[in-house]
């Protein structure tokens, strides 16, 4: 109730201070504000998290002194980078050089805005949603080749193709996994798919066996996606330098590093939204308290970021052609022999 | 030298690269010049010298006490038994027989420490391959090892506990119950590294058939300790010259001959086993008895070369002293074994990719400070 | 058939690996093997023969044990230890004797050895087990081991 009648209110009176146009763009102007807000708050915390998540699987603590638990940590760690001095390397190509965090901060913020939070926040509500996130999530591929290429830096160079054979081979996988769970909702619209599941159950429920193996390559395949371990050839710190992002500092450098998190973030996002039932509790225990939505939301996204980061601190490094062999032959098959047995199970009827 | 590598390797599509003296997964200061097409590796030139102390030259001025710290801080991994190597050469120099409380006091604390190396090892090689949880574990392990040294020597890491006629001082009372209280507790840890990463499918596909050395290149490189047991070649020094106590304790020599990281890596992994039942063996019945033969306070060898092999947690450390008869040596040298170790490298790793070099890196287990004294 | 066996292997072998950091996990809050450094000095205690520096104990009389015979100069590998002395006059015999004027010991330069320890003949010099050694000026890790206006204990000889 509290968020509705903020949101309405503001809107009310938005249009009634202002004429029709300008409030209709201060009002986009504020949602993204809103977003930016959250992608910052997001972005730090999830450091912060992983830092401490960390430390727990390696027998320490993680930082606890700035701060109670350390939440001033990722503060402190955002003002010294972003009082660092901006080197750059001497024939850097300097127009691609600067353009190249913006295409991975904005194809972070597009895709962020298409989730669905809760019942009524969501900024963007298409009847495409599932492609496209898809479609956007392969432009952020062009800011690492850029930023590698402008870096005028060898090693940056070998990083950023290697880290781009690695998203376009993997964006097969994610494509074709959620094609799995669309044949059982039928529409690519995500406030639809998620009635589908308060209608019927969660998908990963209604689809049990080819749901299944659909969410472990999911989950595979988006933990390549993001460049994390185990499939982090790319910025590895026992090989060649930091990859593509070696030449950028400071609040540059900052941008590629809150984007993978971000990139983490929406991976988990996608999953819960499609697999998991988004913002609906388990079996309708809360179902009528609208406040109540966005929690369990963070609740299983956090469950789903506590895997993948389970998986980082576990795995050692794949090899850059072990890891396209992965993809084109076990991942890929895999999901078109899942693709018509998930089929096959739909017109028997046998999915619940 | 470096102008002739690079005139020489810009044919094709080749270029060079420093994996320069600082880099994570150079255990040390080591510069690698690597040339490079594409992803192949095409030579490799180890750059050594930076981290060059003159340990050689200063033991010339040290009398034969004093020689003994300074080996610590050469391999500092395995720094007990650099100094027992010292002090085997002077006491058989001397024609000295040390007390047999000296001698099974010496092997338990060596074992001890290739455990300990070993240990840090394991966590190394997982944090190059990628499992970055594994160092902690190693560390922690580790530990109690070192609280085990801290208690009777004094010190974590550069020991200084042998001299030239026996041990500076007795140990601890509560030595035996520590050890036996880290064996307990290590016998049930090894296994679990076992689950952790060596039966890992991702680690066996990084490490099978990577870096391979066969029998005779490891014969003819001089490569010694665990990656020549890799390729099958048998060289244990602890068997075939035996020195303190390894004559009356009943132990393995472990050989596998695939040649490849994995095998060395299952070499040392074997190993810790048989340092655990050495110490089995040992540490109920340490023999009562003095703690050091008294010789005269200023040592003088008689004139002539000496020389002595021991088993370090790398390969054979082997100490050269020639003498003039003075209170000083006239020469020291020392035969590092990470040294000949890293001559194989470039028979191991050329015509593999860079993620193969990391792997075999870590796995030949080099301390750089071994390599330039 | 044999792709599906590699599949299932190789997945059971990465799930067991997580398991094991998982048990981790769930046991951190006691398993945990950080110290948390300044707070716990109190509690902190090194064991006995924890080398951190060389210090000569003196007792309630302000008395120490040396009586300036430099076998630990002569031990030393490096030149730490430097002994300043003279000779005077003991007022009982009349004769002169050698005894210490200062006992220099470069804080800096030592590897903590303990050569020195086990050469002097009169135990007046031992560790102590203080690790908190870091100055902001060279000059403080020059320290004189025997304290103002000591003198030997009576009836310490070499």
């Amino acid at each position: 109730m509290i968020t509705l009648s903020i949101i309405k209110t503001i809107h009310n009176w938005l249009f009634s201070v202002l004429p029709e146009r300008i409030a209709s763009i201060t009002e986009m102007v504020l949602i993204a504000v809103f977003y930016l807000a959250l992608f910052a708050v997001i972005g730090l915390y999830l450091v912060l998290l992983e830092r401490r998540v960390a430390a727990w699987f390696q027998l320490r603590r993680g930082p606890n002194r700035v701060g109670p638990w350390g939440i001033f940590q990722t503060i402190a760690d955002a003002l010294k980078l972003v009082t660092k001095e901006l080197v750059g390397t001497k024939r850097a190509d300097k127009f691609l050089y600067n353009l190249a965090p913006y295409f991975v901060i904005v194809t972070a913020l597009v895709s962020m805005s298409v989730l669905p939070f809760s019942e009524q926040v969501q900024a963007f509500d298409i009847n495409i949603g599932v492609f496209f996130l898809l479609a956007v999530s392969s432009i952020g591929v062009i800011g690492i080749l850029l930023g590698g290429w402008s870096s005028n830096n060898k090693y940056s160079l070998i990083g950023a193709m290697r880290s781009g054979i690695q998203t376009i081979s993997y964006e097969l996988s994610v494509g074709l996994s959620l094609l799995t769970m669309v044949l059982l909702t039928g529409t690519l619209q995500l406030s639809e798919i998620i009635a589908n599941q308060q209608a019927n159950g969660w998908l990963i429920i209604q689809g049990h066996i080819p749901a299944f193996i659909a969410f472990s390559i999911f989950m595979i395949a988006g933990t390549a996606e993001t460049n994390r371990a185990p499939f982090d050839l790319v910025e590895a710190e026992s090989e060649l330098g930091a990859g593509f992002h070696t030449e950028y500092s400071g609040m540059k450098f900052a941008y590629f590093f809150l984007a993978e998190f971000i990139n983490m973030f929406i991976i988990s996002s996608i999953a819960v939204t499609v697999f998991f039932g988004g913002w609906l509790s388990p079996f309708g225990i809360t179902e009528g308290i609208i406040w109540m939505q966005p929690i369990w939301f963070c609740i299983k996204l956090v469950a789903i970021i506590f895997l993948m980061m389970w998986f980082r601190w576990t795995f050692p490094r794949l090899r850059v052609d072990q890891l396209l062999k992965l993809e084109w032959k076990y991942l890929l098959p895999l999901n078109l022999m899942n693709i018509v047995l998930m089929a096959i199970l739909i017109w028997l009827g046998f999915t619940i | 030298m470096t102008e002739q590598i690079v005139n020489n390797s810009f044919k094709s599509q080749e270029y060079f690269v420093n994996m320069g003296p600082q880099h994570p997964a150079t255990h040390g200061v080591l510069r690698l010049i690597l040339t490079i097409d594409g992803e192949i590796i095409k030579n490799i030139e180890p750059d050594l010298g930076y981290i060059h102390r003159s340990i050689e030259k200063m033991c010339e001025r040290d009398s034969y006490q004093q020689i003994v710290h300074l080996t610590d801080r050469m391999d500092y991994l395995s720094s007990h038994i650099n100094n027992e190597a010292v002090c085997l050469t002077v006491e058989n120099a001397l024609g000295l027989e040390v007390p047999d409380r000296v001698k099974v006091i010496r092997t338990i604390i060596s074992e001890l420490t290739r455990i300990a190396s070993h240990c840090l090892w394991w966590g190394v090689m997982g944090m190059d391959v990628g499992a970055l949880t594994t160092y902690f574990l190693a560390f922690r392990d580790r530990e109690m090892i070192n609280d085990i040294f801290e208690e009777t020597c004094g010190a974590r890491l550069t020991m200084n506990y042998n001299i030239p006629g026996g041990l500076m001082f007795d140990i601890h009372p509560n030595f035996v119950q520590r050890t036996k209280e880290f064996l307990t507790h290590f016998r049930k840890k090894l296994p679990e590294y076992d689950r952790l990463l060596t039966n890992n499918v991702i680690f066996q596909k990084r490490t099978k058939g990577v870096g391979f050395l066969s029998k005779q290149d490891a014969i003819s490189y001089g490569v010694s300790g665990p990656v020549a047991r890799g390729s099958g070649y048998s060289s244990d020094v602890r068997k075939i010259h035996p020195y303190s106590a390894y004559n009356s304790v009943d132990f393995n020599e472990i050989l596998f001959t695939e040649g490849d990281t994995l095998s060395r890596y299952k070499v040392r992994i074997a190993e810790m086993w048989e340092s655990m039942k050495i110490i089995d063996q040992l540490i109920d019945n340490i023999p009562e008895g003095d703690i050091k033969v008294t010789t005269k306070a200023v040592i003088k060898l008689p004139k002539g070369e000496f020389y002595q092999k021991v088993e370090t947690a790398r390969g054979e450390l082997g100490v050269y002293i020639n003498s003039t008869g003075t209170k000083n040596p006239y020469r020291v040298k020392f035969r590092s074994p990470s040294l000949s170790n890293l001559n194989a490298l470039k028979q191991m790793a050329v015509g593999g990719k860079i993620g193969d070099l990391v792997a075999t890196m870590a796995s030949l287990d080099i301390v750089v400070p071994d390599i330039d004294r | 058939m044999s792709y599906f066996k590699d599949i299932y292997k190789g997945v059971k072998t990465l799930l067991t690996g997580m398991s094991i950091t998982g048990k981790y996990f769930l046991n951190s809050r006691k398993g945990a093997l950080t110290q948390e450094y300044p707070e716990n000095r109190e509690t902190l205690q090194m064991f006995d023969r924890f080398r951190g520096e060389v210090v000569m104990p003196h007792d309630e009389n302000n008395e120490h044990r040396c009586t300036g015979c430099q076998k630990c100069e002569i031990a030393c590998p490096n030149g730490s230890i430097e002994i300043i002395w003279d000779r005077q006059v003991v007022p009982e015999t009349g004769k002169k004797k050698k005894m210490i004027d200062k006992h220099i010991y470069h804080l800096g330069m030592c590897t903590m050895c303990s050569l020195c320890i086990e050469a002097c003949p009169t135990d007046a010099i031992k560790w102590a087990q203080n690790f908190e050694n870091s100055v902001y000026d060279r000059g403080y890790l020059t320290r004189v081991l025997n304290k103002e206006g000591s003198k030997v204990k009576a009836g310490v000889e070499d």
